[in-house]
């Protein structure tokens, strides 16, 4: 594995990405919505309530989206770095030079990966920095940085990201349209986020530390499952006879 | 048909010239003589055979032409041999290095150049950026790459075109991209499937003009076509494919074996003193339309001359001798129309 053809088949990508504003204004869309709209929703709770455990369960639930995001980001990214090939028929040159299919596979995994837990990471500065200002006079103290939002963030993000990926992988490898491609891939990893998102709010679950990294470890073992999957399925032979 | 299948392939010749790569030297020792050497390849896509047993030899410098209908496994052979598929048995190598080993699979891939069937450029990057591309998977180093795709663009006349999106490109100008794109990193062996395919008049020999070119500088190339004017102008030999090898030669030596060497001679008049001084002569299939006589010669260069001295001798004017050569296309469609 020569990470510098992996590196230089993701920096293509990027060089595409940037010239398709489709897929760089959902990225600044997204981020915006999390870093603006969430703490603006946290300055109305806390002008609503001054009740520290609601206002700090609906925070932590907000951040959770951090997470969501990080499995919505790359499904834009990944669908049209693997299924726009398929639809240029630009994998057989690829496929025809000397790269392997993993330095391929991580390529396109580093495309998909990188921008979507950047933007995470960018987003989720302003988003803590506003949400410190406008809950600091009800709680008398900082509320981030907090241990939940770095699990979040170095955790829970990077594993949703590389299950997302994965899974867009194994998704693309059967799919021959970009439409398609990106609304089950959008729904397959972001739908247990969801039920997990709606299980807070309906205060089932509590998002302590220790379910946090509950989800951590279920994550990890999902993404060690579709990452072997992806793999299997990205060999030439398949993509070349067997991709439809 | 036997006839045609007997005596078609060669011994490889030619010693490919040596390169720096490691293990090159013995590869070569060991396999191969041909460029490209082919040997019992078959391919089954579960039950279905796509090629099957086909064996062949391509020299370095040589174009060789890949014939064959729709479905006949031309692109399936060319993958094998560009270690994009695997092969379910036979062997195969390109200059020396064994298509079936995954070690040699990435000399091989660094030493061909591919122009698939469908041109699989990125539409929104420039002309210059698709090659750069490949240039850097190919690890050129930057001057290499600067040269070659200056080079190959001004060939194919497109480099005043360079900064701009393929995407806005013409059919004939992505072509082009490609071809371009196939040699940025000066391969020894250019593998092509239908380069010419859906090209306009002109921008069809611009590319043609530059395979030539290209053999010129001792390139080997392998050309999938269904061009067969393009594949008479262009190849040294000519395989014909459909499922399984049906022949493989020369274009003017194809037409010999399926149509022998045809003479014609056009007289002023015919009367029977001419028809029977040419009848002495024991012409095989000998055709009288008019004033012309069509039979098949062994030996052309020896045997046209008695025909021309008996039909004189007779008193006969001759207008004109000639060959009769079918174009490859009716040469084509006839070993064809024999495997139905």
């Amino acid at each position: 594995m020569r990470l510098s053809k992996a590196w230089l088949i993701a920096s293509k990508d990027f060089m595409i990405f940037w010239k398709k504003p489709t897929i760089l204004y959902s990225l600044v869309f997204f981020e915006l919505l999390m870093s603006l709209g969430f703490p603006f929703l946290v300055k109305y709770i806390v002008s609503r309530t001054s009740n520290l455990a609601v206002i700090g369960a609906r925070i932590d639930a907000f951040s959770f989206w951090f997470a969501i995001g990080a499995a919505i980001l790359p499904v834009g990214i990944a669908s049209y770095s693997l299924v726009g090939e398929k639809l240029q028929q630009s994998l057989e040159p690829l496929l025809a030079a000397p790269v392997t299919d993993g330095e391929i596979l991580v390529g396109k995994g580093i495309a998909a990966f990188l921008p979507a837990i950047v933007s995470s990471y960018v987003s989720a500065v302003p988003f803590m920095v506003l949400v410190d200002v406008f809950v600091h006079g009800t709680f008398h103290h900082l509320y981030y940085p907090n241990w939940n939002i770095g699990v979040i963030l170095l955790l829970l993000a990077p594993l949703v990201s590389l299950f997302s990926v994965a899974a867009n992988v194994l998704i693309s490898s059967r799919s021959g349209d970009v439409r398609t491609a990106q609304q089950l891939g959008t729904a397959i990893p972001m739908l247990p986020l969801i039920a997990i998102y709606l299980l807070t709010e309906a205060r089932v679950i509590t998002l302590t530390l220790s379910t946090l990294l509950v989800i951590g470890a279920v994550l990890a073992v999902l993404d060690v499952l579709t990452i072997s999957a992806a793999i299997g399925s990205f060999r030439r032979d398949v993509i070349l006879t067997e991709w439809t | 048909m036997i006839s045609l299948l007997q005596g078609t392939q060669r011994d490889a010749r030619i010693v490919p010239e040596p390169s720096p790569d490691e293990g090159y030297v013995s590869n070569v020792q060991q396999h191969a003589q041909s460029m490209i050497d082919v040997q019992h390849l078959t391919k089954t896509f579960g039950k279905d055979i796509a090629v099957d047993d086909v064996s062949f030899q391509v020299d370095q410098g040589e174009i060789f032409g890949f014939l064959g209908p729709n479905g006949a496994g031309k692109t399936t052979t060319m993958r094998m041999l560009c270690c994009l598929i695997s092969k379910t048995t036979g062997d195969a190598h390109i200059s020396g290095f064994d298509i079936g080993n995954p070690a040699d699979s990435l000399q091989i891939r660094k030493m061909i150049g591919l122009v698939p069937d469908a041109v699989g450029l990125y539409e929104e990057l420039s002309a210059y950026d698709n090659l750069d591309f490949y240039g850097k998977l190919y690890e050129c180093t930057e001057p290499q790459r600067k040269a070659n795709i200056e080079k190959f663009l001004t060939m194919l006349d497109l480099w005043d075109k360079r900064d701009q999106p393929v995407g806005n490109f013409s059919k004939g100008m992505k072509q082009k991209v490609a071809v371009a794109r196939a040699l940025v990193h000066d391969p020894a062996v250019l593998f092509m499937d239908e380069p010419t395919a859906n090209l306009d008049p002109e921008s069809s020999k611009v590319v043609t003009d530059f395979i030539l070119e290209l053999r010129r500088e001792g390139k080997t190339i392998f050309l999938n076509t269904h061009n067969l004017d393009e594949a008479q102008r262009m190849c040294d030999r000519i395989g014909i494919l459909k499922t399984s090898l049906l022949t493989v030669n020369t274009p003017d030596e194809l037409r010999k074996a399926v149509w022998g060497s045809n003479t014609v001679i056009q007289l002023a008049d015919v009367d029977d003193t001419i028809i029977s001084a040419v009848q002495s002569l024991n012409p095989k299939n000998l055709v009288r339309d008019g004033n012309q006589f069509t039979f098949a010669v062994d030996d052309p260069l020896a045997d046209n001359p008695k025909f021309v001295q008996a039909i004189v001798a007779a008193g006969g004017r001759i207008q004109y001798v000639t060959q009769l050569n079918p174009a490859l296309e009716e040469t084509y469609l006839r070993i064809i129309q024999e495997t139905r």
